[in-house]
């Protein structure tokens, strides 16, 4: 089946998500991301890559984080950022999604950063502008819906390589609300790609989604024992505000059985890395004494987040 | 024809480029020949400054027809760039093109004192106004065809003739 997201030559053309890109565009990224890393350290933090390219982030749901970093990539690649709140703008006058695509495209626009609350979003848009025959912009997913965040799955994969090197040797485990996360979805698929041979997820029934062991990895209901031996713990963040009905008892009894603290840590490998994709809640998924600790890499994620988020936008800007 | 030999010609760079080296004077190397004659230049000089090295490719002037190459390697600068004098190093002159890039990334981590080009072949053809200090050899060669530095397993250099 075409993928969508490959061009004619098989070069990336958009980032809508991990699943059904090869292994080889997989660490291609990772690969482009890490000379981006030594950018930051330079006096002048800019490439000239995107020169004259305009960037539009498109979020029509909140997200400063991914947001910023994206805007920071983009400016760093010398592109010209315009930011969108759609929730605040013309979709509340009734215009539709297509409609404000057709009118940004109509100012040039090369590509598009899109954050939307409805899973396949950023897919419409990327049909629709190749319906149109505009096969010179390019689109990619910030996060939609349940569905896929692909640029945090990039990151932290980016992560686990700093510290850990070779995928195939890794126990991985991915905890919390897992029901709720289109992180852990991405994480899986990439982790899958990357030749991981050992995922968990580990969580409350009401949390875990009743299929998830269709897509090759171990579930785990206690804690302690989905943490035995793992090299790699990606701690997600319980998402209250899309929580419908009665999930949970209360944040304290989600921190009293899955929260990770140092004692549940002492389950996993001894050079265990601690991951979390922002925003932390402190005392419900992550004790402070962790998240602060010497296990933490969680701020690296971040800085790791701005070059694999160049690398991207270079390597599309590039087809 | 017969190309020259690679490890002599550093040799001669090198004494070549002995009388005009500042203390502070700091090499250079592009990725990936200029790198390999850059470190070979820097324990021939006996330079105490430490040795740079740069990847152009994110500043190369063809990033929209042919978009990054794979395998970027990171650029190392190891030291202040501000008031220092800068060798570049490469392997083989052409078009000018990747000094103009090499230029441009050194202004992004600093103003130097002065930039000065050192390469081991100059072979003509250039497209932009860049003149080298030290050249070990001028050869012309047309442009159906690419010289390339390559280095053995045991380290040893030598130039090879490719098509363009």
């Amino acid at each position: 089946m075409h993928n969508p997201q490959l061009n004619r030559n098989g070069a990336l053309q958009h980032l809508l998500t991990i699943d059904g890109l090869p292994r080889e565009i997989l660490s291609d990224i990772l690969d482009t991301a890490a000379p981006f890393t030594e950018v930051a350290e330079r006096e002048v933090k800019k490439l000239p890559l995107l020169r004259g390219k305009s960037v539009f982030n498109l979020f029509f749901e909140n997200s400063t984080r991914t947001r910023t970093t994206f805007e920071i990539a983009a400016k760093r690649l010398s592109a010209d950022v315009i930011n969108l709140n759609i929730g605040t703008s013309s979709a509340s006058k009734g215009e539709s999604l297509l409609d404000t695509v057709d009118n940004l495209c109509a100012m040039q626009a090369d590509m598009f950063v899109v954050r939307h609350a409805v899973s396949g979003a950023p897919f419409l848009i990327a049909q629709h502008l190749a319906a149109n025959g505009r096969d010179h912009i390019h689109v990619i997913n910030a996060g939609d819906g349940r569905h896929a965040h692909p640029t945090q799955g990039l990151l932290d994969m980016y992560t686990i390589r700093h510290y850990k090197k070779d995928f195939t040797r890794l126990i991985v485990a991915i905890v919390g609300d897992v029901l709720h996360s289109r992180v852990a979805r991405s994480q899986i698929g990439a982790l899958t790609t990357l030749g991981v041979p050992e995922i968990r997820v580990i969580g409350p029934k009401t949390l875990i989604p009743a299929d998830v062991d269709r897509l090759g990895v171990r579930v785990f209901h206690d804690m302690r024992a989905g943490l035995k031996d793992v090299d790699v713990v990606m701690m997600l963040r319980l998402q209250s505000e899309r929580m419908q009905g009665a999930l949970l008892p209360s944040p304290q009894e989600f921190f009293k059985y899955y929260g990770l603290t140092a004692d549940k840590l002492c389950c996993a490998r001894p050079d265990a890395i601690v991951m979390h994709p922002g925003p932390m809640n402190r005392g419900v998924e992550i004790d402070s004494a962790v998240a602060d600790g010497q296990h933490a890499v969680i701020l690296p994620q971040v800085t790791f987040g701005i070059a694999v988020r160049m690398a991207v936008m270079s390597m599309l800007a590039g087809t | 024809m017969p190309l020259p030999d690679a490890e002599r010609l550093c040799t001669v760079l090198a004494d070549s480029m002995r009388p005009g080296l500042h203390p502070d004077t700091t090499l250079v190397g592009i990725h990936t020949g200029g790198v390999w004659v850059a470190e070979r230049l820097h324990a021939a000089l006996g330079l105490k400054t430490p040795l740079g090295c740069l990847d152009v490719s994110f500043y190369r002037d063809d990033f929209s027809r042919s978009g990054l190459h794979a395998q970027i390697k990171s650029s190392d600068m190891p030291f202040e760039v501000e008031d220092r004098p800068i060798v570049i190093v490469d392997d083989v002159l052409y078009t000018g093109r990747t000094i103009r890039a090499a230029m441009n990334e050194i202004f992004d981590y600093g103003r130097p004192a002065r930039i000065d080009l050192s390469v081991l072949i100059d072979r003509g053809g250039r497209e932009l106004p860049v003149c080298p200090r030290w050249t070990a050899q001028a050869m012309e060669l047309g442009s159906d065809k690419n010289l390339q530095l390559e280095r053995s397993e045991a380290g040893g250099l030598t130039l090879r003739l490719v098509d363009a």
